[in-house]
């Protein structure tokens, strides 16, 4: 890890707050004053209810979007605008449609003024890595959802992120393909030393992936309560499922989140009473 | 007995037949289409002939088939009275073609700027809606008398009335732009420039191609118009030349022609779509 990142946390939030105006016209508050600190290296899964702004708080990050108050540190420095050691993992397909697998990969690198030669050694690389070598020709509509989210993982980590955003990006994969999309990405990031934020609603791979996991609360969303995960690495999500100390974890965070959820579900039914 | 060989081979047999069926069935119905399609023009055109002969229909005014094959072939083998077919054709063409890649060229450059740029959208966004609103084929006159009776007055009809769909669709597909892709390339690293050229366009193309099938047809009209309010060569000429000696199977056969040759560049912009849309996958309709 370079030098200056060993003393300043991989990442800041200090009472972040962020506003939307909403197409009717009223605010929106998605975040509330927002405090978390990522350090460097760890990996960090966000849980909360259903659209209580987890999302936003990626993007906060990212650059993507400013905060309307608050501050936003990205290794000791104010985020304006898009960081470029910053990689993000969408929930939704984003990877370019008329583009092949191998020129999707290595998109990043040529967007940032890489040679050709070495943005296509690198992107073969990641290919290889993410077991898609085979399939550097094909279209993304010829892949499955899972060689697509495994594009997007290439895509990403060929730019060699020192900070790794990752809004919910397994959400649409069946259950084995998202445990062994799991797998895979804790071996990826396991050689790389960066940071992750891991937003996810399924509570079973936050704590599987984590070494902490940030409870948040119904929308606007702030941190609610911080858990430390201490299994043991390197893992794999199916066997460390069984552990009982898992259980244990899970017992206890699922306290704190359920009743968050509790409170989204009864918000909803009164909206729709 | 050598005739009796083909039993040998009854274990496939069951699947062969059945795959070979299948296709055979495929087959028969696309000649059954074609059958009926073919069935349908020869009905349209011998009821035309059987009534404009038996003196239904007037021939003077409605003409027929034979007289209109006739005045074809004539064009074809004597020339017109402005020179040969095949030069007429190519003038029409011309025009039409430069009209039309003026017109997508302006629509497309203009559309994406717009689509990107908030503020120029905001400028002259009522600019174009108020243009728009003109119809435009009354403009042909005009450019009559700016750009004279050369080919110069058609590529301008031709060019108002490629520039606005395309334009749209341009500025439509450059609006509409997965919200997800754009931020995936701006995290990758992308500036707005490459944003621009090398994810909004790509997104985009889908809609401008759509507008380009549609546009060339109206190039042609564009081109066809101002030659038939005045013109010294082209296939508008022939018809306002055949329609002013009161030749009905004139009009109807420079009518054929522009056809024909509609239908021709139609196929080749559908192939060249076709190889540039590899990336997408393939329509599960039939498509005709």
């Amino acid at each position: 890890m370079s030098g200056l990142t060993t003393t300043a946390p991989a990442i800041e939030l200090t009472g972040a707050t962020k506003r939307f105006r909403t197409p009717s016209g009223t605010l929106h508050t998605a975040v509330r004053d927002l405090d978390l600190t990522v350090a460097p290296g760890e990996f960090v899964a966000v849980v909360g209810p259903t659209g209580c702004g987890k999302s936003t708080t990626l993007t906060l990050v990212s650059g993507l979007e400013e905060p309307t108050e608050g501050e936003v540190k990205v290794h000791g420095e104010h985020v304006e605008g898009i960081n470029s050691q910053v990689g993000f993992v969408f929930q939704q397909d984003a990877v370019f449609p008329w583009r092949t697998v191998l020129s999707n990969v290595m998109a990043g690198p040529r967007f940032r003024g890489v040679p050709v030669a070495e943005a296509r050694e690198r992107a073969r690389d990641w290919l290889s890595r993410v077991g898609l070598a085979a399939f550097e020709d094909r279209y993304p509509h010829q892949l499955s959802g899972g060689m697509r989210k495994r594009v997007a993982l290439a895509q990403t980590f060929v730019n060699d992120p020192k900070i790794l955003l990752m809004d919910e990006p397994f959400s649409a994969l069946d259950v084995q393909t998202r445990a062994l999309m799991s797998d895979q990405l804790l071996e990826l990031w396991a050689g790389t030393g960066s940071s992750v934020v891991f937003v996810t609603h399924d509570l079973d791979e936050a704590i599987a992936l984590a070494d902490r996991v940030v409870v948040m609360t119904a929308g606007p969303a702030t941190v609610k309560q911080i858990f430390t995960v201490d299994l043991p690495r390197p893992r794999t999500v199916e066997a460390v499922r069984l552990e009982p100390r898992f259980v244990e974890l899970y017992r206890e965070i699922w306290a704190s989140l359920g009743e968050e959820v509790r409170i989204t579900r009864e918000r909803g039914a009164g909206n729709a009473a | 007995m050598p005739l009796e060989t083909p039993v040998a081979a009854p274990a496939a047999a069951p699947v062969v037949t059945r795959t070979a069926a299948r296709e055979r069935a495929a087959r028969n119905r696309k000649f059954t289409v074609y059958g009926a399609r073919a069935g349908v023009l020869v009905a349209f055109l011998g009821l035309w002939e059987l009534s404009a002969r038996s003196g239904v229909i007037d021939p003077f005014n409605f003409s027929q088939p034979s007289r209109i094959w006739a005045q074809i072939w004539q064009w074809i083998t004597h020339g017109t009275a402005q020179g040969s077919l095949g030069e007429q054709i190519g003038y029409t063409l011309y025009e039409a073609l430069t009209g039309w890649v003026i017109g997508v060229t302006c629509g497309v450059l203009l559309g994406i700027a717009l689509g990107r740029i908030r503020f120029l959208a905001d400028v002259f966004g009522p600019y174009i809606k108020v243009l728009n609103a003109i119809p435009r084929i009354v403009l042909a006159p005009i450019f009559l008398i700016w750009f004279g009776l050369g080919p110069a007055s058609k590529v301008a009809s031709a060019v108002v009335l490629v520039f606005f769909p395309v334009f749209f669709n341009a500025f439509q597909g450059a609006r509409e732009v997965d919200r997800n892709l754009i931020a995936n390339a701006r995290i990758l690293g992308a500036d707005n420039r490459k944003l621009t050229l090398q994810v909004v366009i790509p997104a985009a193309t889908t809609w401008i191609f759509t507008s380009l099938h549609v546009s060339f047809g109206f190039a042609l009209i564009g081109a066809i118009v101002g030659e038939y309010i005045g013109a010294t060569k082209g296939l508008g000429l022939l018809v306002a030349a055949a329609q002013g000696t009161f030749n009905a199977a004139g009009v109807y056969a420079a009518m054929t022609i522009l056809a024909v040759v509609a239908l021709f560049t139609e196929g080749l912009l559908t192939f060249a779509e076709k190889r540039l849309f590899r990336w997408k996958p393939a329509d599960s309709g039939d498509g005709r």
